[in-house]
């Protein structure tokens, strides 16, 4: 393979600003509603004692499990030897490192009392798995760090040794992580839509989904601020071949997790209230999860042609995005909203909205956090890349009608 | 708040208890110390051999300002739902009064210590009452998950929230199966000083552990034998001698989900 060239994000257009300006203004209110929130309290998000994990968790952990998913590209490259990937392999780690920043953000803004982040970073206790996410969050954002260092030093890069050693770190690493995110819910054993150990899987192939496509959207985005195709035409049909394969195991890991709630009485009150009853959550499960975030995007990718196109892979990972947020909603949301089974068998009602559906509607606040976390990580996406030569750039007739001359 | 004791919700779990409340009662632990030290050297002169880490762990005996608490206690409720009628909130209202937390007139966010619930068997209609708070697991899940340790477990059973650093993640509300626990949505007033609340934190019933560590029973426990069914007994589950562990072992209890492996301090009868 011919030796791989990379760019900075340069030739700022409209576009660029314009982008930087959404991402910024996006970031000031996500800033704002968390003052509002730490100053005037919860009580100014939809967020109570039934629901305690909101919208800004849909966020968070969307990001995290995504940032975890992004690294794929570089792990393909170096510990799986796949050289043609080696082009999109540093802006894979750069995506890991913003993605989980944003996500991180958006969860430590979201605490209670985010003033003693200082203690979450030094009192611990080693028994929560809460607390063992914290060191692979850590860890993960300096291991990414180091295996960009092998990749884009001068010296580091000369040989091959340095960087597939950290880039097989990176990769058990980023598995033990996104293992220890799915057990945050699976480990729960006391609420229904949890106490599953397939969360650890299911989040894994999500990430894998997830993260790929971040990375074919940020492509798509920086190519069009530089006006070149910086995914090479043979790349085109392996970028597919990934998405369809990872859609397809987070679709396998969806129906385990629901086929084995349906099969076991214990859950089947749970899993009918998710699948068939619901309202909201049946709604976003089925319409926003299965049809329009798995199902439309592999009919889109489904062609043999036009399956390949830039459009089509573009479109679809945004539709799988889509789809991403949908199935956090439902998993984070909606497993909280099915009431606690106190007394199995037994109708149970209270002042205190037991034996009832809890209610839940995300406010704007939630909102705006929420998603200056996806600004954080755009934008810091957006800066590093002006920076330091994150960005492919094509030889000559790599690419489409747009490759790059230089 | 000035009280940075062990026996408040917002105490750590050394046992160092140096509340304002409990200062001005120093003179008679030391002398309650005295005593119960002077009875226990008594009986172990007169029945040597006759265990006597039972001796003072009955409710009516104080723990002494500074001296830890102890695993040979194990703090419980036995609850008779027999006993507890429909209507009756004589626990809830105590537990509010003693604790400071009240209705603010947002159902969904306002904390609830304990609260009544109404079971109904869907099958034959039966229908009973009981009151539902921390359970004072042996094995807490709260206290599991909590990322800081700020959920704790003290030695004799009660469970706590260090709020010094509880810096309000929930994760022990996704994991408590009793939805015992409350997230403080709204800046709070009027706090009482052995029960300190910060906005931003969880809290939960704490079995009023200020009263206990003063030899008295829990706020509730009270209420509902004072104006209530007296369907409450509170007691050591480890003394034999105990009225509630008397009755553990006289009769069939039930603990609520027990299948989680837990083991709750509070049981109930009759349910």
């Amino acid at each position: 393979m011919a030796k791989v060239s990379y760019q900075k994000l340069e030739n700022h257009s409209p576009f660029f600003w314009g982008l930087v300006a959404l991402n910024g203004a996006i970031i000031l209110a996500g800033l704002g509603a968390a003052y509002v929130m730490e100053h005037r309290g919860h009580i100014i998000s939809g967020m109570n004692n039934q629901i305690v994990w909101g919208l800004p968790h849909v966020f968070a952990v969307f990001l995290i499990v995504a940032a975890s998913g992004a690294l794929n590209v570089a792990s393909v490259s170096s510990v799986f030897n796949r050289p043609e990937y080696k082009p999109y392999a540093r802006l894979s780690g750069l995506l890991a490192i913003t993605l989980l920043v944003g996500g991180l953000s958006v969860l430590v803004l979201d605490l209670g009392r985010p003033d003693r982040l200082i203690v979450a970073m030094t009192t611990y206790n080693f028994k929560s798995i809460f607390a063992w996410n914290i060191y692979l969050y850590i860890g993960f954002l300096a291991i990414v760090a180091a295996y960009l260092f092998a990749m884009m030093d001068r010296r580091a890069s000369g040989t091959t040794l340095p960087g597939r050693a950290i880039g097989w770190f990176a990769f058990v690493w980023r598995l033990v992580l996104t293992t220890g995110t799915g057990s945050i819910f699976g480990w729960l054993v006391a609420r229904q839509s949890y106490d599953a150990a397939i969360m650890a899987p299911l989040f894994i192939a999500a990430s894998l989904l997830y993260g790929l496509a971040f990375v074919v959207l940020a492509l798509a985005t920086a190519g069009r601020q530089l006006r070149q195709d910086l995914v090479a035409d043979e790349m085109l049909g392996k970028i597919r071949g990934l998405l369809v394969i990872f859609a397809l195991a987070v679709l396998y890991f969806t129906a385990a997790q629901h086929l084995k709630s349906l099969y076991a009485s214990e859950y089947r009150g749970a899993e009918r209230f998710l699948l068939l009853e619901g309202a909201i959550y049946t709604g976003v499960f089925w319409v926003g999860q299965i049809l329009v975030g798995s199902v439309l995007p592999l009919a889109i990718l489904a062609p043999p042609i036009f399956g390949r196109s830039p459009a089509a892979i573009t479109v679809a990972s945004a539709l799988f995005l889509v789809g991403g947020l949908a199935q956090m909603f439902v998993i984070i949301i909606g497993g909280q909203a099915y009431p606690l089974n106190l007394f199995p068998g037994m109708d149970v009602s209270s002042l205190f909205q037991d034996g009832q559906v809890a209610h839940y509607s995300g406010s704007l606040a939630e909102v705006l956090l929420g998603l200056s976390g996806v600004s954080i990580a755009m934008l810091l996406t957006g800066i590093a890349s002006r920076l330091l030569p994150f960005l492919p750039r094509l030889a000559s007739g790599q690419g489409g009608g747009r490759t790059a001359a230089a | 708040m000035s009280c940075r004791s062990n026996s408040g919700a917002g105490c750590g779990r050394s046992g160092e208890c140096e509340c304002a409340t409990a200062t001005s009662d120093a003179v008679d632990n030391a002398r309650r110390t005295f005593l119960r030290g002077a009875a226990a050297m008594t009986v172990t002169t007169l029945a040597a051999g006759v265990t006597l880490y039972g001796f003072g762990a009955e409710p009516a005996a104080a723990r002494a300002t500074g001296e830890k608490a102890s695993s040979k206690v194990r703090w419980g409720l036995l609850i008779d739902a027999s006993k507890c009628s429909d209507g009756c909130t004589a626990c809830v209202s105590a537990c509010q009064s003693e604790n400071g937390w009240h209705d603010t007139g947002h159902p969904t966010t306002d904390a609830q210590w304990i609260r009544k619930l109404t079971v109904k068997d869907p099958n034959t209609g039966a229908t009973f009452s009981l009151p539902m708070m921390c359970q004072h697991c042996a094995k807490p899940p709260c206290v599991d998950v909590c990322p800081t340790g700020a959920s704790f477990r003290r030695a004799d059973g009660i469970v706590l929230v260090d709020k010094h650093i509880c810096i309000g993640c929930r994760y022990c509300m996704m994991a408590c199966p009793y939805k015992a626990r409350s997230f403080i949505h709204e800046p709070v007033d009027d706090q009482k000083p052995y029960a300190p609340r910060g906005r931003g934190t969880v809290e939960s019933c704490t079995l009023c552990v200020h009263r206990v560590d003063e030899g008295r029973t829990p706020a509730c426990v009270e209420a509902c034998n004072d104006t209530g069914g007296g369907a409450m007994l509170f007691g050591d589950l480890n003394d034999s001698s105990s009225e509630i562990a008397k009755r553990v072992a006289a009769y069939r209890t039930t603990r609520i989900r027990d299948d989680l492996g837990t083991d709750p301090g509070v049981r109930y009868v009759n349910i």
